[in-house]
């Protein structure tokens, strides 16, 4: 009796310090801050995830995109995207990553079109950032897909289309699923 | 700091408390000059509002523009060579913000978002982040890059260009435990998207696992508000994980379910390997550890005793050991380690030297409390089936590069980088 006593107290008390816990978990302590608006978030939520959930209505084509790259993008990135100017080129190297000079492009190197989608819409073009509309960035992904073998030039992208779009190195990369656990056991040497 | 005169001052500093190590500190110390009058004190103004060091100090960040990063990266890298104990000044600090230049943020107008799948998405004002119960903790922040950069082209010769991606500072703001318990994380919802106010808006995801454990949403370093180029006023300190990952000018914290695969995540920041195949999100830096004095274009006055000093960090938890060998990895004999010695931050090691005025090459190698240690430029090789001269040959950037660093030490006095020796 004594000793299923002694099992059964620490037993409640870590029962009742679990249900503390997650209560704490489910109701704020400080209540500090406030509610954004729908419009507030939708506003600031530009991250576009493989998914593509959070992609904008709109479309484009690789003659578009064509255009807007000549317009807004080839200053720096060259006429084709090839060209080993002041930034690393977008297009090629496919067959080089297990070289000696392998070449990280979007068509050798980006495991997701949706990345591309992301970033041009976020930090491009440069000193403008932010300023292309949803369909301008549609159409400047398909061009920079189709300019890497990716798509066909009659493709058109939009929400549902883009991720779809199968990256010819979306199996380079280990572990294929991201993940971490505190203090795990690593081997002599894993760093780099 | 001019890096010759760095062993100087030291002696002029501790010559006199080695009083008994005396054949060496004598010679070294006739680099001397021999003493004329005392000189007269200058006054300055006491009542300055905000100070400024002697006029005789003058270490700074040096910058690095152009090759061999894109030409739109623009760094700044830490004079470690000069560094004391195991905190960065502020100011020297190194930065790295992917091309874009650091905002001038008002923090009135600054807001910090917290949404996704969350119960309660919350948007804050800084004034209501410092409402709230704070932190100040010590820790490294290291550029994935770090000890690489240069690396290929042999141009980096000093510490500075070698290890000068990592700084040290106390950093204080908010858990983020906190104010993701506040909003209420969803069931699922596993990673976390953070964003900058940046022109480019930086973003990088993170298991929301760590963001339960130790990250601070930082509005204070070193006792003063975080540098505008460190994030003003808001950043992400991700403790032990690639500097990348700590957002500056922190303006968005989005839950999700599964990692954004921003553009420098899934394209940037990956390991390529010789086989073609990549380590991605590999996060925690591993241990490393870097002999500042005396490093590289140094010059040693003459033979004698020298105190060897240097920097160990560990992404993953406490420095343990330091070992260091002065006769090329022939042997290795532990040296002190500085107190405090914490979690995650810079750690100051001290090893007694008396230099023979022959040809000497110092290195040093730490392990950590997980028992993990640092691997040589060798190691590195036959775990990756290369040989050393691979890292020379290749146009290939490896990140999270932590090989042990050799600088030799010539006849002369003068100092070199030798990983490549």
């Amino acid at each position: 009796m004594r000793y299923s006593l002694n099992l059964l107290v620490p037993g409640m008390v870590l029962a009742v310090s679990v249900a503390c816990v997650a209560a704490l978990a489910q109701t704020p302590t400080y209540n500090v801050g406030r509610t954004p608006s729908k419009e507030e978030i939708q506003a600031w939520d530009i991250a576009v995830s493989p998914a593509g959930k959070e992609l904008p209505p709109g479309s484009g084509t690789v003659p578009e995109g064509a255009k807007v790259y000549a317009q807004k993008c080839s200053r720096c990135h060259g006429p084709t995207g090839t060209e080993p100017g002041p930034v690393r080129p977008l297009v090629g190297g496919q067959g080089t990553l297990a070289t000696l000079n392998p070449l990280r492009t979007i068509g050798s190197y980006w495991p997701f079109a949706t990345t591309l989608w992301d970033y041009i819409n976020r930090a491009m073009p440069r000193t403008e950032e932010g300023s292309l509309q949803p369909g301008e960035v549609y159409a400047l992904t398909a061009f920079l897909l189709f300019q890497n073998g990716i798509i066909q030039e009659s493709d058109v992208l939009d929400a549902k289309s883009l991720p779809k779009v199968q990256m010819p190195n979306r199996s380079g990369f280990v572990p294929p699923e991201p993940g971490w656990k505190p203090r795990e056991k690593r081997p002599f040497g894993f760093y780099p | 700091m001019k890096t010759q005169g760095l062993g100087r001052r030291r002696f002029l500093k501790e010559g006199v408390g080695l009083a008994g190590l005396a054949v060496g500190a004598m010679r070294s110390a006739s680099g001397q000059t021999l003493g004329s009058a005392i000189p007269e004190a200058r006054p300055l103004d006491s009542l300055r509002a905000y100070g400024e060091r002697s006029r005789f100090v003058d270490s700074v960040r040096t910058p690095v523009e152009g090759k061999p990063v894109p030409f739109y990266t623009k760094l700044t890298l830490t004079p470690l060579q000069d560094s004391i104990g195991i905190i960065t000044p502020s100011a020297l600090h190194f930065v790295s913000s992917h091309g874009f230049d650091p905002p001038e943020i008002d923090p009135r107008q600054h807001r910090l978002m917290i949404h996704g799948m969350v119960d309660r998405p919350l948007i804050f004002t800084v004034e209501e982040l410092q409402r709230l119960p704070s932190v100040s903790r010590i820790h490294g922040i290291e550029c994935a890059g770090n000890s690489y950069l240069f690396l290929a082209d042999r141009k980096a010769k000093t510490v500075q260009e070698t290890h000068g991606k990592t700084s040290c500072s106390e950093w204080t703001g908010v858990l983020l435990s906190l104010l993701l318990r506040e909003a209420g994380v969803q069931k699922g919802g596993n990673w976390i998207v953070a964003e900058g106010a940046e022109a480019g808006k930086h973003s990088m995801s993170f298991p929301v696992e760590k963001g339960l454990d130790d990250v601070i949403v930082a509005y204070g370093q070193n006792g003063e508000p975080v540098r505008p180029e460190q994030g003003y006023p808001l950043r992400l300190v991700i403790p032990g994980w690639e500097g990348t990952r700590n957002i500056k000018w922190l303006r968005r914290i989005k839950v999700g379910d599964q990692p954004y695969m921003t553009k420098f995540e899934s394209t940037g920041y990956p390991s390529l390997r010789p086989d073609g195949k990549s380590r991605w999100f590999l996060f925690e830096m591993g241990p490393k550890s870097v002999i500042t004095f005396p490093s590289g274009e140094q010059r040693l006055p003459g033979r004698g005793f020298y105190e060897i000093t240097g920097l160990a960090w560990s992404g993953r938890g406490a420095i343990r050991r330091v070992e260091v060998s002065t006769d090329g990895g022939r042997s290795w004999k532990d040296a002190q380690l500085q107190e405090p010695v914490l979690r995650i931050a810079h750690t100051r090691f001290r090893f007694p030297w008396n230099w023979d005025g022959e040809e000497a090459m110092l290195q040093c190698r730490c392990t950590d409390d997980l028992g993990d240690v640092q691997p040589s430029l060798a190691e590195l090789g036959k775990l990756w089936g290369v040989k050393p001269d691979y890292w020379l040959s290749t146009t290939n950037f490896t990140n999270h590069f932590n090989a042990i660093q050799p600088w030799k030490v010539n006849r002369d006095g003068s100092v070199h980088n030798a990983i490549f020796s």
